[in-house]
């Protein structure tokens, strides 16, 4: 607020000011509870994932889930992604937008409050805060203490396991990218790649400096989710919202409102108008002093906030105290708060979560992931795609019919070799030899082995007669020769000049 | 003049302009934010002091790093011609015709004969070595002097119709008009016999008149059978591609003015490998033949061969296989 002093001679305007420190307080709740279960989950998911293994037979890596970047492979499980592929990840890219929306209309910014990693490693680092210095007013008392013995060691420590919780967190990307036990041993020995440090350095400073230095200004400066989320959600969606029906006017203190209702119910037995009218709210700040992001939910729906209801705990905890009903502050629609602000009953919540608008994302987002596990389960894992070389485009050869050149790759997604066969479709008189091969032994197909979950490319050389016309339908077919088959064609032109002979 | 004043909601100065009602509040921006703009600025000095930075005249300041861009791409050149020095030492010591065993090699061979050939034939062969009127296609089939691995080094290194090197590929056509060694109409029934060499042209008359002079004024380069000997780079004039065109006024032009396509010997200007590479490009290109192993052993001791790995042309390559 501004001072009487700044209306009568107003001093220089602040263009930069300095961060106001947020000590959140330690909470206990059913939200509090939830945020420690999503938080082991989460973790539990990001640090083992990467030790699973996954038996894919003798060519292929069994690490269960694994982004094999020089070898080009993506391995999830039973799935193998080739980066021809790479539509599945868009197709997962899309889902979660979507999943977005349809999360953010249904429940609100549930993402931030739980399940960000922001959220998730600042609240990690805020635990071991407490753990060494203490609760909300003991950090207060410690950041105001002069720097001594106690202060430094208490500073060094904190930081030290911020440091180690970075390290750890940034060690344990890298073996998503690399077979993991080999690739500990190495690092452990120092033998690791340089790339293995570089981004175990980087994610350690991002998650030394996000998590334990920037916190809650990350999720209102830099990141852009909230404003999309912002956007998103409509009077429909789950906020953290203030009861301002019934926690205003505001009282300050438990002593002071306890006798005033006691004194009003007396009252109100006699004369019912006569009732002061008196919220529910005590003003007491327990739901500022524990917010991780320092806002006043009291103020309204807010870019702060990001829903995580542990304001709904302390608040609860308050109104326990006081006898009151708990939810002054809880989980509400904007839509359901007007209704009871109008004494109206709020609307059912299976009613809201099915309004079209949510079942129209949740249509769009069941069918792309629908399509997906439709073409991930009929995929062929024997692949075929022909370019034409086209320069020249055809070459007029001594006796006088013409050849195309073409590039094949064929993909062999299986992991073991296989063996087979390629040949031509259409063209009469066609006939086609591989670059390793003559003309004279010139044939309607040829065979070749193809390795183990490898692309191999060839180049084959088509000769027809010129007699046709300028263009010819011409099919590729690639078989494989062994028990289980499988196959993929191609279409394509053979080309001829336009006068023929 | 605009008037600042305290926004009663949040406490907060306002900056004084109003746009339709509109107001802006004077948040201050966050400390950390000038901090990191501090930090820009020191690391733009010490960039300008570390790196080249401002132009000057005719040139620009060195940096006290001593880098530019052009340094590092001359050494990153280096470090690509030290890389490649082990493949290019191992191309010159294998012989030509040992080439295609090695498949690896080959493929390397090739690569940098396609990068060669776009430096240095382009010009007169086309980008995908298709050629033009009277600049070979080299992805047909068809091959004047021999299309194996050593023929086309041969034809590499000395060229065709060089003046001074012994080694070129040499022959030269009669200008049977221009010289009067034929009269008009006879060199018209020469094309008509050569198109119906060629099955362009049914037989008539004039061919068979043709047929007659081509046995006498012809046949002692292009063959009794018009099918052309490798030895005289003469063409075969019974198949379907034609360097200078086909039709009867291309025929009677050729007859009349003669023709004789020249390429530089490219021994003067590139080493060994890039020699080998070229033709192994240009043998991978689709009409690459095998090298046919001479019917008798006829060494030619005269002529001082320019490297090890090249020979003298194959002497039993008359004709196509």
């Amino acid at each position: 607020m501004a001072s009487p002093e700044d209306l009568i001679a107003p001093r220089p305007p602040r263009y930069f000011e300095a961060r106001r420190k947020i000590f959140p307080k330690a909470v206990r709740g059913s939200y509090r509870n939830l945020k420690w279960a999503i938080m082991a989950v989460t973790l539990a998911i990001y640090y083992v994932t990467p030790w699973l293994r996954w038996d894919r037979g003798p060519y292929a890596p069994d690490q269960a889930v694994l982004v094999d970047i020089a070898n080009r492979r993506f391995f999830m499980f039973a799935i193998e992604i080739w980066p021809h592929e790479f539509y599945y990840v868009a197709g997962l890219l899309i889902m979660a937008a979507i999943g977005l929306f349809l999360v953010t209309s249904s429940v609100g910014r549930a993402w931030c409050g739980y399940a960000c990693p922001q959220t998730v490693w600042t609240d990690l680092f805020l635990h071991v805060e407490r753990a060494i210095d203490g609760d909300r007013n003991a950090q207060i008392r410690l950041q105001k203490a002069r720097l001594g013995p106690s202060k430094i060691a208490k500073r060094v420590t904190k930081h030290g396991i911020w440091l180690v919780i970075s390290v750890l967190t940034g060690g344990a990307w890298v073996f998503y990218f690399a077979d993991a036990p080999t690739l500990a041993r190495e690092i452990v020995t120092g033998q690791g790649p340089y790339v293995a440090y570089a981004t175990i350095a980087l994610l350690t400073a991002t998650t030394y400096v996000l998590g334990g230095l920037m916190r809650e200004q990350f999720c209102i400066y830099a990141c852009p989710w909230p404003r999309i989320q912002g956007a998103m959600l409509d009077e429909k969606s789950l906020l953290v919202t203030y009861k301002y029906w019934r926690g205003e006017p505001r009282t300050h203190g438990l002593k002071r409102a306890a006798p005033e209702r006691v004194l009003s119910l007396v009252a109100l037995a006699a004369n019912p108008e006569l009732a002061p009218r008196i919220g529910d709210c005590i003003d007491c700040n327990a739901c500022v002093a524990v917010c991780p992001t320092g806002i006043d939910i009291r103020e309204g729906s807010q870019i702060g906030c990001i829903t995580c209801g542990l304001c709904i705990d302390a608040c609860d905890e308050v109104m326990d105290r006081l006898d009151r009903p708990r939810r002054l502050i809880g989980y509400s629609t904007i839509a359901d708060e007007q209704a009871a602000g109008d004494g109206k009953a709020p609307e059912h919540p299976m009613k809201r979560l099915l309004r079209p608008r949510a079942i129209a994302y949740f249509l769009i987002w069941a069918s792309i992931g629908l399509a997906m596990l439709f073409a991930l389960g009929t995929r062929s894992r024997l692949d075929l795609s022909v370019s034409q070389n086209r320069n020249p485009v055809y070459v007029r050869l001594s006796d006088g019919s013409i050849r195309n050149n073409f590039t094949l790759k064929v993909r062999n997604m299986q992991s073991r070799p296989r063996e087979v066969e390629i040949s031509i479709e259409g063209l009469p008189g066609g006939a086609l030899w591989s670059e390793t091969a003559a003309r004279q032994g010139a044939e309607r197909s040829i065979r070749l082995n193809v390795p183990a979950d490898k692309v191999t490319k060839l180049r084959l050389f088509v000769a027809a007669p010129s007699d046709g016309p300028s263009r010819s339908d011409l099919t590729f077919r690639v078989r494989a020769l062994d028990a289980e088959g499988g196959e993929d064609t191609h279409q394509i032109h053979f080309e001829r000049p336009e006068t023929g002979r | 003049m605009a008037e600042q004043r305290i926004d009663e909601k949040t406490g907060t100065r306002t900056v004084g302009h109003e746009w339709d009602g509109i107001e802006e509040l004077d948040t201050p921006m966050p400390r950390w934010w000038l901090y990191t703009f501090y930090a820009t600025i020191i690391f733009a000095l010490g960039y300008v002091v570390a790196y080249p930075a401002w132009p000057l005249v005719h040139d620009a300041t060195r940096g006290v790093l001593g880098w530019s861009s052009r340094g590092e791409y001359a050494r990153e050149v280096a470090a690509e011609g030290v890389r490649r020095s082990a493949v290019r030492e191992e191309l010159a010591r294998i012989p030509i015709e040992r080439l295609p065993e090695n498949s690896k090699l080959f493929e390397a061979a090739v690569a940098g004969g396609a990068s060669a050939f776009k430096v240095h034939c382009v010009q007169c062969h086309g980008s995908g070595a298709a050629g033009s009127k009277g600049y070979p296609n080299l992805n047909d089939d068809d091959w004047l002097w021999g299309g194996d691995l050593k023929m086309l080094v041969a034809t590499i290194t000395n060229g065709i119709r060089q003046p001074g090197n012994d080694q070129t590929h040499m022959s030269l056509m009669p200008a049977f008009g221009r010289d009067q060694l034929l009269k008009p109409e006879e060199i018209e029934d020469i094309a008509s016999h050569v198109r119906v060499l060629s099955a362009q042209e049914k037989p008539s008359a004039s061919a068979q008149r043709g047929a007659a002079l081509f046995a006498t004024n012809c046949a002692v380069c292009h063959g009794t059978d018009a099918k052309g000997s490798r030895e005289l780079g003469a063409p075969n004039l019974t198949d379907g591609i034609w360097l200078y065109g086909g039709d009867r006024e291309s025929i009677v032009q050729t007859i009349a003015n003669s023709r004789g396509g020249v390429m530089p010997a490219w021994g003067t200007r590139l080493d060994p490998v890039t020699i080998k590479m070229l033709a192994a490009y240009v043998h991978s290109l689709g009409g690459g033949e095998a090298i046919v192993p001479p019917a008798s052993p006829t060494p030619n001791p005269a002529q001082p061969a320019p490297s090890p790995t090249e020979a003298a042309p194959a002497p039993s390559a008359n004709g196509k296989p």
